[in-house]
């Protein structure tokens, strides 16, 4: 199933456990130890997280550590500052139709 | 003259904060932002421009406007501004959304966001503080994640452009 990253991060829980393994990758224990719920809705929450393409996993032994993928946690900053842009670019303009009329009423 | 110009993302609480200061004094600068006449002339980050429908500046009253491209081709969506509040000369809520021609709701995959404009007389200058909330973070972060865009499509990155500029515009 196709997921995007906004569920991701429209849930509590999915939005601390990014927060914890931004730290440092972990497993799903010592992920599940840090929240007073099952095991098995954090497995939930990591399979979502999985799906967003946020997480990414890697064996060592017998364990399986989860880790941040840094480049999708970007987007949101890239669109926000692409938002800036566009609102700087608009109050240019309209510091220019402020000035066309101010000076028209002198 | 250097004017500030200050933007900050709540992510928490879904809201983006913009501070602006314009050269102009409060009256002008209200105008500026009321009035059809003086929207159209700048809402629109080129190449895009404004154009206005029907602009009813009353509690209750309502903007429909539409960007219109560089081709000039007929905007099949448009932007709807809804005025729920006014506090002449000081500041105005609107409930902004998309619609069509007549100012009916459509369902463009987005609710609607809050924006709450407050103007400020200062020194030879008009402060702005512009506060926009979003209906829940996941709008946010889908308005500011480009979902849209993710898919890729030609269609898509328009939506978004105007959903972008939506928001940049809808006061």
């Amino acid at each position: 199933m196709r997921r995007d990253i906004f569920q991701a991060i429209a849930d509590p829980t999915r939005r601390a456990i990014l927060v914890l393994i931004a730290v440092q990758a972990m497993t799903p224990n010592a992920i599940a130890e840090h929240f007073d719920i099952t095991r098995q809705s954090i497995s939930k929450h990591l399979r979502i997280l999985s799906e967003c393409q946020l997480l990414a996993q890697k064996q060592e032994g017998r364990e399986i550590f989860y880790e941040l993928k840094i480049g999708k946690m970007k987007e949101i900053d890239i669109w926000l500052d692409q938002f800036r842009k566009i609102l700087e670019a608009q109050f240019q303009q309209l510091d220019e139709v402020l000035f066309t009329i101010k000076n028209k009423k002198k | 003259m250097n004017l500030l110009f200050d933007f900050t993302v709540d992510k928490a609480t879904a809201t983006i904060h913009i501070t602006r200061e314009f050269a102009a004094d409060l009256d002008l600068v209200w105008d500026a932002f009321t009035k059809a006449e003086i929207l159209d002339q700048w809402m629109g980050p080129k190449p895009w421009r404004v154009q206005t429908k029907e602009m009813d500046f009353r509690e209750g009253g309502r903007w429909l406007y539409a960007m219109i491209g560089p081709e000039n081709t007929p905007p099949t969506r448009y932007s709807l501004a809804e005025f729920v509040e006014i506090q002449p000369k000081s500041n105005f809520t609107t409930k902004n959304s998309f619609s069509d021609e007549n100012g009916n709701h459509i369902d463009s995959g987005f609710t609607f966001s809050i924006t709450k404009n407050s103007f400020k007389a200062g020194d030879e200058k008009t402060t702005v503080q512009i506060e926009k909330k979003m209906s829940s973070l996941a709008e946010l972060e889908k308005f500011v994640a480009g979902g849209y865009y993710q898919k890729g499509t030609e269609l898509g990155m328009k939506n978004l452009d105007e959903y972008l500029l939506n928001l940049v515009t809808s006061k």
